[in-house]
C-alpha cells in the first residue's frame, strides 16, 4: 500500500496551506500543556454526558467516543468542491428514490438491475406510486467522504436513512472553543453552530400542504436504549421541538396527534429516528412496540411529512452504491463531481471470481452491514478470517461487494506516544428542503486511534476530531 | 356463481382498552370472472373510516375508535357474480411487475427443507412451470395435514413445515416459499370459498397463492383445496404473505385480554331463493 496522504504535510512533507498556523502551534505549544487539554476534554464530555452504546458487546454499556483535540482543516477552496459534489449527490439521489417508487425510468433504461431493487429488503412496496411532500424523500444525508491524495475525494457510502453523528460536530466544536480560543483567533473558521437552525428551517419548509402557517415539528425516537439516543435528545433540545416516542403519538382520522397535557396536537412533521421495520405495527412489523400504529395510512393520505421518507434505504445499500456514477449521470445529465470507490459486485461472476483471487488486497463488504460489521479488510486479516469470508463469497456472492484497501488520507492526531497521523474520514451533513440545499460547512471527522488502523467508525474503536471549514 | 358472503369478527375486552385502531383490507375489486354486485363493511363502533388503496392495488379501511370499548364487530357483508376462470387472473390491477414476488419475507423464507422439498417437486414434473406448480400443489397438500391447533397468524412457513401441520395460511405460505425457491414469483391471496359440501358457516377466510407463469400471467392455487382456483375462489387481497394481506391489522392502546370470534358465512345466492 502507497503512504498516506497527510492532511497536514502533504505526500512530500512541506506543510499545506490551510495547516500553516497549526503547524506551527503544535511547534509551539508544550506537551504537558496539550496533555491537559486532552483530559479536561474528556472531562467536559463526561461531565455533558455524550455517549453511545455498542451493540454486541456483552456489557452494552454506554462508552465516550474518544475525541482527538488535533482538528482536520479543510481549505475554502477544498470545501467548495465538496460541497458542490454532495449537493449533486444528494438530487440525484432523490430523483432516483422518486423514480424508483414512482416511474421506475432507470430499471427500464437498466441503470439499475431490477432484482437489486425489487428483491432487496429495504425496497418498500409500500412507498410504491406514493406522493412525498414536495418530491423530497432524502431531507438528511450523512455522506461520507476519504480522501486519497490532493485532488481525489471518494464517497465511501451514503447513508440517506437516519445518519447520526451530527451532535459530536456540535459539541466538538462546543469544546474547542472552550479550550484553545488561542487557536480559533489565529484561524477564520466558518461556523456550524447554525445547523440546528438550518434543520430547523429545512423541516419546516417541507410540512405538508394541510398543515398549518406553522407547522408542528417533532424528532421522533426509539427511546433511551437505542444507541443514539443522546443525539436524539441533544437535537431535539437544540431545535427547541419535542422528543417523542411512538407511545406519545397516535393517528385519528389519517391525522397524526401528540398527546400533550393540553390535549391533542396535530404534528406535521416527524424527524424520525426510528428505523421503517419499527415505524407502524399495521404496515411493518407487527411486534413493533415504538412505532405509531396507523402512521403509514396518515402519511400515505399526505398529512404528515416523515424525514427521511420510507424507504430510502434503497439508495443507500451497498450493493446499489456501485451504481451511483451511472444514477448521477442519468438523472442529471451530469458527471459526477465526486467519485465513487472502484467496487465489485461479487453477484456478478467475473467480479466474484476477482475478489476471490485477490481477497487479500481488498476490502470485503456484507450489503446490508453498517457500522463496520460484517466487513473483513483483506490486508490484515488472519487466514482462518480469510478463508470464513471465502466460503460466505461462495454461498452468498450477492450478499457482498469488495473494493480495493484505500489508503486513507492521515490527519496528525494525539496518540500516546505524542503527535502520529492516524486515519481519518469525513461524514458532512446535507439537508435538502422545499427552498434549497443547506450544507453547514465542516461534519464529522472520525479518525481510527489504532496506528494503521483504517476502521474509523465509534463502534470500532474509532475516535471523532472537530473539522475545520478555513472561510478564505 | 353468485357468492354471498357474511362475515363477523367480534373483540370483546375484558379491560376495555382506551382505543382501537385497524385496517382493513376486505373489499374486493372486479377483475375478469369476479363482478362485486354488493359490498359494505359496519363498524360497531362510532367512528370515521377512511378509504384508501394500498400499495398492492388492494382496498383498504382505516378507522380509529376511541374508548373505553368494551365489545367491537367489524362486519362484512356482500354477493359476488363468479366466473371460473380455471385459475387464470385476468384484469386485475397489477401494481408491480412478477420480480417483486420472489421477494423473501421473514413469513415465507424458505430454509434448506423447504429448498429441497421444492427442488424434488419440480424434478417429479415436466419441465413447464404449469406442470412444476401443479406437482408443487399436490406435493404441498399431501405433505401437510390440515390441522388448526398448533399454528397461528405469525407462523412462518419453516415452522409449519418443520411439523407438517398448518392452516390454509400455512400451506400458502409454504407454497410460496417453494415456488420462490425455484425463481417463480408467487404471492398471497386473502379471500373467502365457497365449499361445495353443504358447509356454509365457517369459522375463518381462506387463503390461496397465485403463481406467474410466463405466457399465462398469474394463476391462482389453493394448497389447502389442492386445486386451481374457480368460481368458488372470492379474491379479496393479495401482498407477498399473509401480513401485507391481512384482513385485518390492528392495535388497541391498553386494556386486558381480549376474546376474538369469527363467523364466517359462505353461501350461494341462490339457494336461499330455492329454499
Amino acid at each position: 500500500m502507497a503512504v498516506a496522504f497527510d492532511e497536514m504535510t502533504g505526500q512530500d512533507g512541506t506543510i499545506r496551506p490551510a495547516y500553516k498556523e497549526l503547524s506551527s502551534w503544535l511547534g509551539e505549544v508544550r506537551p504537558d500543556v496539550l496533555d491537559y487539554r486532552r483530559r479536561e476534554a474528556e472531562l467536559l464530555f463526561r461531565r455533558i454526558g455524550i455517549t453511545f452504546a455498542v451493540y454486541g458487546e456483552a456489557d452494552s454499556q454506554e462508552r465516550l467516543i474518544p475525541f482527538d483535540v488535533i482538528p482536520r482543516i479543510i481549505s475554502a477552496s477544498e470545501w467548495k468542491l465538496l460541497s458542490r459534489g454532495l449537493e449533486q449527490r444528494v438530487k440525484a439521489i432523490n430523483a432516483y428514490i422518486k423514480d424508483i417508487y414512482g416511474k421506475r425510468e432507470s430499471l427500464r433504461a437498466g441503470i439499475v438491475p431490477e432484482d437489486l431493487v425489487f428483491q432487496n429488503p429495504v425496497f418498500r412496496p409500500e412507498m410504491n406510486g406514493q406522493k412525498v411532500p414536495h418530491d423530497i424523500y432524502v431531507h438528511i444525508a450523512g455522506i461520507d467522504i476519504v480522501r486519497v491524495d490532493s485532488e481525489t475525494f471518494y464517497v465511501l457510502e451514503d447513508n440517506v436513512r437516519t445518519p447520526s453523528g451530527v451532535s459530536y460536530m456540535l459539541e466538538n466544536r462546543e469544546i474547542m472553543l472552550r479550550l484553545f480560543p488561542e487557536l480559533f483567533s489565529r484561524h477564520r473558521i466558518a461556523p456550524v453552530e447554525n445547523y440546528p437552525d438550518e434543520l430547523l428551517a429545512t423541516l419546516q419548509s417541507v410540512a405538508p400542504h394541510s398543515a398549518a402557517a406553522e407547522p408542528s415539528v417533532v424528532l421522533l425516537t426509539p427511546g433511551v436504549y437505542n444507541s443514539a439516543y443522546y443525539e436524539h435528545s441533544f437535537l431535539a433540545d437544540k431545535l427547541g421541538i419535542e422528543l417523542v416516542e411512538g407511545r406519545d403519538l397516535f393517528v385519528k382520522g389519517e391525522e397524526v396527534f401528540m398527546r400533550t397535557t393540553q390535549g391533542p396536537k396535530r404534528v406535521d412533521v416527524i424527524y424520525r429516528r426510528l428505523d421503517d421495520d419499527f415505524l407502524d405495527p399495521l404496515a411493518f412489523r407487527p411486534d413493533s412496540a415504538l412505532g405509531v400504529p396507523g402512521i403509514m395510512s396518515a402519511y400515505q393520505a399526505g398529512n404528515v411529512t416523515l424525514a427521511n421518507a420510507v424507504g430510502t434505504g434503497i439508495a443507500d445499500d451497498k450493493a446499489v452504491y456501485s451504481y451511483m456514477p451511472e444514477i448521477v449521470k442519468f438523472f442529471l445529465g451530469e458527471e459526477p463531481i465526486l467519485k465513487n470507490v472502484p467496487t465489485y459486485r461479487c453477484r456478478e461472476e467475473k467480479h466474484l471470481t476477482y475478489v476471490l483471487d485477490n481477497i487479500e488486497q481488498l476490502v470485503v463488504k456484507e450489503v446490508h452491514g453498517s457500522g463496520g460489521y460484517g466487513m473483513l479488510i483483506g490486508p490484515t486479516a488472519d487466514k482462518a478470517t480469510i478463508a470464513a469470508f471465502k466460503s460466505k463469497l461462495k454461498s452468498q456472492p450477492a450478499n457482498f461487494i469488495a473494493q480495493p484497501t484505500l489508503a486513507l488520507s492521515t490527519c496528525p492526531t494525539c496518540v500516546d506516544a505524542g503527535i502520529a497521523p492516524r486515519h481519518v474520514d469525513l461524514r458532512p451533513f446535507v439537508l435538502t428542503g422545499k427552498d434549497k440545499v443547506r450544507i453547514v460547512p465542516g461534519g464529522l471527522t472520525r479518525v481510527a486511534l489504532k496506528a494503521g488502523s483504517l476502521v474509523v467508525n465509534s463502534s470500532q474503536g474509532g475516535g471523532t476530531k472537530d473539522t475545520w471549514v478555513l472561510d478564505s | 356463481m353468485r357468492i354471498q358472503i357474511s362475515h363477523d369478527t367480534i373483540y370483546q375486552y375484558a379491560n376495555p382498552p382506551a382505543g382501537v385502531i385497524q385496517i382493513l383490507r376486505m373489499t374486493p375489486r372486479n377483475h375478469d370472472g369476479q363482478y362485486v354486485s354488493a359490498w359494505r363493511i359496519d363498524i360497531s363502533a362510532d367512528c370515521r373510516v377512511d378509504a384508501q388503496e394500498d400499495s398492492f392495488g388492494n382496498l383498504t379501511h382505516t378507522f380509529s375508535v376511541e374508548g373505553p370499548v368494551s365489545e367491537l364487530n367489524v362486519h362484512v357483508e356482500g354477493e359476488v357474480d363468479t366466473d371460473d376462470m380455471h385459475g387464470l387472473v385476468r384484469g386485475a390491477i397489477e401494481r408491480f411487475p412478477p420480480a417483486l414476488f420472489l421477494r423473501e419475507t421473514p413469513l415465507t423464507a424458505p430454509d434448506p427443507a423447504i429448498r429441497d422439498f421444492a427442488t424434488a417437486a419440480k424434478a417429479s414434473a415436466k419441465a413447464d412451470t404449469l406442470s412444476i406448480l401443479h406437482a408443487l400443489l399436490t406435493a404441498v397438500h399431501a405433505e401437510l395435514t390440515f390441522d388448526v391447533d398448533p399454528t397461528h397468524a405469525a407462523t412462518t412457513a419453516q415452522e409449519s413445515f418443520a411439523i407438517k401441520r398448518g392452516v390454509c395460511q400455512d400451506l400458502t405460505h409454504i407454497f410460496i416459499a417453494c415456488a420462490r425457491s425455484i425463481g417463480i414469483p408467487a404471492r398471497y391471496v386473502s379471500g373467502y370459498f365457497f365449499r361445495n359440501d353443504g358447509v356454509v358457516e365457517q369459522n375463518a377466510g381462506h387463503a390461496w397463492a397465485e403463481a406467474f407463469i410466463e405466457g399465462l400471467g398469474w394463476v391462482g392455487f389453493d394448497a389447502a383445496n389442492k386445486i386451481s382456483t374457480t368460481d368458488a375462489h372470492l379474491r379479496v387481497a393479495i401482498g407477498l404473505d399473509y401480513l401485507s394481506a391481512a384482513p385485518i391489522r390492528g392495535t388497541r392502546y391498553g386494556g386486558g385480554d381480549e376474546a376474538l370470534t369469527v363467523r364466517v358465512h359462505v353461501d350461494q345466492a341462490m339457494r336461499q331463493v330455492q329454499g
